[in-house]
């Protein structure tokens, strides 16, 4: 897989669900690229912006789309990587807010 | 801008793309601070470092950005801009 081939098919996913990829294609790309080497490390594809255990039990909750995905596009408009983002938000008519971290603590690796 | 003497560290991950513009953003202004890319280490090293990450942040989310005394959590040009003294 490339982050070409992957940016094709989670851009109509995306469509698919009613929300967006963020418009920032190389900023899309950088979080693409991240994905698949997760997928390299790991065999799935763990959010990119977060310190993954490496064992899949313990990780189902991070694997993109995230469990949070929904969630933090409903109340900031982007997922907490601003990989998928809603349209209001890709157009600037939402501010563009830092999501805060919604993975409960204790399913962190910290 | 006021950089000299500064002590800057980043905490980041190697995949992240709030810490590539983080990355960037310190690399484009001619600053070139000492990085950690976590889930680039391994064992002790890495238990090291996320401890240091712990005093910090206790979130331990990515990027912690340290500058002198001041503690920024994720990419914020504003912040640090503001952290650095920068127009």
């Amino acid at each position: 897989m490339t982050p070409d081939k992957l940016y094709d098919i989670l851009s109509k996913y995306a469509v698919s669900q009613g929300i967006r990829l963020n418009k920032d294609r190389p900023f899309v790309m950088d979080v693409l690229q991240g994905l698949l080497i997760n997928e390299t490390r790991f065999g799935y594809r763990s959010c990119p912006c977060r310190l993954a255990w490496g064992v899949k039990e313990k990780d189902t909750d991070i694997i993109c789309p995230c469990v949070y995905r929904d969630p933090d596009i409903k109340e900031y408009g982007s997922c907490y990587c601003e990989l998928y983002v809603s349209s209001d938000w890709n157009e600037g008519r939402r501010e563009h807010k830092q999501v805060p971290e919604r993975r409960p603590k204790e399913k962190r690796k910290i | 801008m006021h950089t000299a003497k500064r002590k800057i560290k980043l905490y980041t991950l190697s995949t992240c793309s709030h810490c590539l513009r983080t990355k960037r953003f310190f690399k484009d202004n001619g600053i070139e601070p000492e990085c950690q890319d976590v889930d680039l280490l391994t064992g002790e090293e890495r238990e090291r470092i996320m401890d240091e990450i712990r005093k910090l942040n206790p979130d331990c989310t990515f990027p912690t950005i340290c500058i002198d005394e001041v503690v920024i959590v994720g990419f914020n040009e504003e912040k640090l801009r503001k952290a650095l003294q920068m127009p």
